[in-house]
């Protein structure tokens, strides 16, 4: 069988191959299984480190990385911006180099700023997982996305996927618009105009098209990604009001009816109920909204195992 | 790595046909020494031991009219020489959908070497639950003086001395395409 996998760090999906991310999500799917066990632990990568950088406020997404890791037998060490030295006025690379002299396998780090996770890597010879850089990318999202909607479509390749709300701003729309247009499928965007520009030049990769509006992006899909409204955007004028926003872009039942019977709906979380998405369509069985918490740790033990661990030397006994 | 292709046959030790008889052996001892098919759970070690074990279950079939449980491990999470330079071993799905708590467990490999695959597939087993009694048929046995850990066959398809610089290849329809059983060597040695 192929090896999958052959990089130190996971920076983005961008410069990843189509059959790097496949890899990626067949090696996940063998380790969906472990999560389901009584005892939900394996002892690949015991005696290994893992250190959850966030410079960024985040819940969820490092709470599964933690799990992931300790799913794994990695020790796993949380270090957020409050409690750090950064918040001291430390540097980047110092941080960097600091963390590194404790000698850790793995360090994954979330920033407001693109392009951290790869000057780190640059720096530090610990494997590299972007836990969301700016408004760059985050891979494991997409990864997790993917591996929901292989789940219930089989595939990706030849779908129709909607991408609905702030795609300017979100990193989530980046690396999903990456990982499908890859892999084949066709993915719409829509939204504000100040917040979907005309001009994506810069993003535009075969398989992705901006529409007018919504039910025109939404029309005769296979999956439709809602992304969360960052509520202080709208200070900066780039939408009126939230109830306006509701309105115009949020994803209810009318509007969900214009996409395919089976369609299935996502939503990287936290939802703000009601404004991008009503509550009676988040709750019902076209939402895939819990599968993608499950499946992110899943993913995210996929990713740590094969940045990190899981090397052998010889054939089989 | 062995560099397959590199590989010289030295002797063909078993053909489909010895490896089907030594296989119904195998499953009459683990019947007797189990007294019957009930509660017994056969488990393949990935990948070699998944067909050698679903043809046990099989034959054990066959004799008692009871029907075995079927499972499947890949010990690769398990390993003991997992960071050691080389390339990345390719994770596979272990199934093992029933209980084995207070089953007899038999697990089923191919070859018997160093001992260190059945280590890892004890301890993965252990994760799952409490099985009764676990022992351990194979195809071949290399012999105790490989040995690297205190653990030895419950019931063995054949016993082939070999050296170390030997490699034993057993081919199965299921992954190779024809059956059989050789020794090998690198054509320097």
């Amino acid at each position: 069988m192929e090896k999958p996998f052959h990089r130190k760090d996971l920076l983005g999906i961008k410069d990843l191959s189509a059959d790097e991310v496949l890899g990626i999500l067949d090696t996940a799917e063998n380790f969906r299984e472990i999560s389901s066990r009584e005892i939900k632990k394996v002892p690949a990568l015991r005696g290994k480190t893992v250190i959850n950088l966030f410079f960024e406020a985040s819940t969820r997404t490092r709470t599964s990385f933690e799990l992931a890791a300790k799913r794994l037998s990695a020790d796993s060490v949380n270090i957020s911006v409050s409690t750090s030295s950064v918040s001291k006025g430390e540097t980047l690379v110092d941080t960097a180099l600091t963390l590194d002299a404790m000698q850790p396998d793995c360090i994954v780090v979330r920033h407001s700023s693109a392009g951290v996770p790869h000057q780190l890597a640059r720096i530090s010879k610990a494997a590299i997982v972007n836990a969301g850089d700016g408004t760059n990318e985050h891979p494991t999202q997409a990864l997790l996305d993917a591996m929901t909607i292989r789940e219930r479509k089989h595939k990706i390749e030849g779908l129709k996927v909607a991408i609905i709300g702030d795609i300017l701003h979100s990193r989530v729309a980046r690396s999903n618009i990456h990982l499908l247009t890859k892999l084949g499928a066709s993915v719409r965007v829509a939204g504000p105009r100040t917040l979907v520009p005309e001009d994506f030049v810069h993003l535009v990769e075969e398989g992705l098209t901006v529409s007018e509006n919504v039910e025109e992006a939404i029309a005769d899909t296979d999956v439709v990604m809602i992304l969360r409204i960052q509520k202080e955007r709208q200070d900066s004028a780039f939408f009126p009001t939230l109830s306006e926003y509701a309105v115009h872009y949020g994803l209810t039942q009318e509007r969900l009816a214009l996409a395919k019977e089976d369609a299935i709906v996502l939503h990287p979380g936290p939802m703000n109920r009601g404004i991008e998405i009503a509550s009676d369509v988040a709750d019902s069985a076209r939402s895939q909204i819990l599968d993608q918490v499950k499946y992110g740790v899943t993913v995210r033990m996929a990713v740590l195992y094969l940045a990190t661990g899981g090397r052998i030397s010889r054939e089989d006994e | 790595m062995v560099d397959e292709l590199k590989l010289v046959e030295k002797a063909k030790i078993m053909d489909s046909e010895r490896i089907g008889r030594a296989l119904s052996r195998l499953a009459s001892e683990i019947v007797e020494e189990n007294h019957g098919a009930e509660g017994l759970y056969l488990v393949g070690i990935r990948r070699r031991g998944v067909p050698l074990a679903r043809t046990l279950v099989d034959k054990i079939e066959e004799i008692e009219s009871v029907r075995p449980e079927f499972g499947i491990i890949d010990i690769t999470l398990y390993r003991d020489d997992l960071s050691t330079v080389g390339a990345n071993p390719v994770v596979n799905r272990t199934e093992l959908d029933s209980d084995i708590d207070e089953k007899t467990i038999v697990l089923v490999d191919d070859v018997l070497y160093t001992g260190r695959t059945i280590r890892a597939a004890l301890d993965q087993l252990m994760d799952f639950g409490r099985p009764k009694r676990v022992q351990l048929a194979v195809l071949i046995d290399r012999g105790r003086e490989h040995r690297e850990l205190p653990i030895h066959a419950d019931f063995v398809g054949r016993v082939v001395p070999t050296k170390k610089s030997e490699i034993i290849k057993v081919m199965l329809e299921e992954y190779d395409g024809v059956e059989g059983v050789g020794i090998y060597t690198l054509p320097d040695e």
